[in-house]
């Protein structure tokens, strides 16, 4: 009973946690299933969407400004690797590394060589704390973490539906057709990495404002999460949602599921020390569940197209 | 319309893997050739589609198209004026996109690409008597994802998506020799009608002699990566398949007799 009402309690932050999360997971999205390249910038670039927000609200910016401050900070960072993969031939897998790894000095630059800033809701006019998570008042951080949500995913799909989005999902889809097509697919790349990490680091801004501060650590592992929330959607709504808009709302659910999870996980008593082994835990599992239901499949189906003749499946 | 001039051409050099595929490769188009290439293996045929479509840099010689230098053009850029089907029925469609979608990616080949819709509803009525048109029943499948159609059905809309903003020029890569004989035939002709209605310059590989001497008007041979046969007008409309592989054997010599040997 006390196991329930505790988890009970702990909804709210998961639905927010899950929520911010989910914005940076699309952000994944982008990058590893519309433009077929693993991105691991963003695990520097949600510190940095972080760091960057953190500073400028301290320095008395408008938070709103500061948030369109972190996701141009992120885009860049997308840049950088996006020409580093496409400009210098560097592996789109290694040349997000570079940048990650790169950031990572930038982040204590940019918040003032601590390796942690703090931003109290009481000092400064906030979007949304993690204080209110559990209020039913105005400063709830949840209708404007599903707003956020909301005008991403709308945007997201207008743009998918340009002409220019098209070109980029189709420089994901066949980059020879795209070139053929007269597509510059090396500068959809850039522009898909982009788009990208500013959706992370508008993630890691958010973030950083819920939980009341910035640390240089945030991003650790985001890369782990962002897939999570990515395949816990595909795995649960793959047949349901086959609309473009409603894919990207899986991802989002899947990150929510993912927090849930997780506090499920941690009201069984585990420590909190053990979360990047249980998140890398999860994945693997989220990750393995297609493979496992394709064998599933195949072991089924060959004994029957093999009295048929056997047709496909070998 | 197209001119190849010297064209040279080494993959891999300085390594024990090094092949030249291209050695001195000249050749002039006009406008509304429709030329037929054949060649044995490694003579150089799709090397000589894929340097005049810009998927590589020659390593000297000359590409111009309709007068103009494209030596130094990159691929994305040579696409405005040239049409491409692929040998793979794979290579030519996005197959997570729909129909109408990977046709609306082709009537905006060469143009820059906004942030208006991506098929407009114009479009999609045009497309769906374009694909009437081709008999295969995909018209009333404009939402389907290409990648649930057929080889020959794409290799149909791969054409379609080529020829859908008229190409300067037409590059067909042996584009029937992965499918059945009999949608080849189909794709074909498909092919030939396109090429006629659109009076399109078109250059196109094949392995079958007999399409090679059916269709078109000009017939060339490729070995060691330049031209030794070029067969024009009349001459080629007398043409016999034994009459090709005799042709072949003067012109190449030996080697070639020995190819043929290995596979008849």
């Amino acid at each position: 009973m006390s196991f329930l009402s505790s988890l009970m309690n702990a909804l709210p932050g998961a639905a927010a946690q899950g929520l911010a999360w989910g914005i940076m997971a699309i952000g994944v999205y982008i990058t590893f299933r519309i433009l077929d390249v693993a991105d691991l910038t963003v695990d520097g670039s949600l510190a940095t969407g972080g760091a960057v927000c953190v500073m400028l609200i301290r320095g008395g910016f408008n938070p709103w400004i500061a948030l369109l401050c972190a996701m141009l900070a992120g885009m860049l960072a997308g840049l950088v690797t996006g020409l580093f993969h496409t400009r210098c031939g560097i592996p789109a897998i290694l040349a997000g590394i570079l940048t990650q790894l790169a950031l990572y000095s930038i982040n204590l630059r940019i918040m003032d060589s601590k390796a942690n800033q703090a931003l109290s809701v009481d000092k400064y006019p906030l979007l949304l704390s993690q204080r209110y998570v559990r209020e039913l008042s105005i400063n709830n951080p949840l209708p404007l973490l599903l707003l956020f949500t909301a005008a991403v995913i709308a945007i997201l799909y207008w743009f998918f539906g340009t002409e220019k989005g098209s070109s980029l999902r189709a420089t994901g889809a066949n980059p020879h057709m795209a070139r053929a097509q007269g597509i510059n697919t090396n500068s959809n790349i850039v522009l898909g990495l982009m788009v990208s990490n500013g959706l992370v680091a508008l993630s890691g801004a958010l973030l950083a404002q819920y939980q009341g501060s910035s640390d240089i650590n945030m991003g650790r592992g985001a890369i782990v999460i962002g897939l999570a929330a990515v395949i816990i959607g595909e795995v649960i709504f793959g047949k349901i949602f086959t609309n473009f808009g409603l894919t990207l709302l899986a991802v989002s659910i899947g990150a929510i599921i993912y927090y849930i999870v997780l506090q499920i996980v941690l009201q069984l008593g585990l420590n909190t020390n053990d979360l990047k082994l249980i998140t890398a835990l999860i994945v693997a599992v989220f990750l393995a569940i297609p493979y496992w239901k394709s064998k599933m499949f195949r072991r089924k189906v060959q004994p029957q197209s093999a009295k048929n003749g056997g047709n496909g499946h070998a | 319309m197209l001119e190849l001039k010297e064209l040279y051409k080494t993959f891999n050099p300085g390594t024990i893997n090094a092949k030249t595929a291209l050695s001195g490769l000249s050749l002039t188009l006009n406008d509304g050739d429709f030329v037929t290439v054949i060649g044995g293996n490694g003579a150089g045929k799709s090397t000589m589609l894929n340097a005049t479509a810009g998927t590589f840099f020659v390593d000297s010689g000359k590409v111009i198209i309709d007068g103009a230098d494209v030596t130094n053009l990159p691929e994305h850029k040579r696409a405005a004026f040239i049409g491409r089907v692929f040998q793979d029925p794979m290579m030519g469609t996005a197959p997570s996109m729909w129909i109408e979608e990977n046709l609306a990616l082709a009537a905006r080949r060469g143009q820059r690409r906004g942030l208006s819709w991506g098929v407009t509803k114009e479009e999609k009525e045009q497309y769906r008597e374009l694909l009437g048109g081709l008999g295969l029943g995909l018209e009333s499948r404009l939402t389907t994802k290409v990648s649930t159609l057929s080889g020959g059905q794409r290799q149909a809309l791969t054409l379609l998506m080529a020829t859908l903003k008229r190409p300067k020029l037409l590059l067909l890569d042996e584009h029937t020799a992965a499918l059945d004989p009999k949608t080849a035939a189909k794709v074909m002709e498909l092919t030939d009608r396109i090429v006629r209605e659109g009076q399109l310059t078109t250059l196109m590989i094949t392995h079958n002699m007999r399409d090679a001497i059916q269709y078109g008007n000009r017939l060339i041979m490729l070995h060691d990566g330049h031209v030794i046969l070029d067969i024009a007008g009349e001459e080629k409309k007398k043409l016999t398949v034994p009459d090709l592989l005799e042709q072949f054997t003067k012109a190449s010599g030996d080697e070639f007799a020995n190819d043929r040997a290995i596979l008849s």
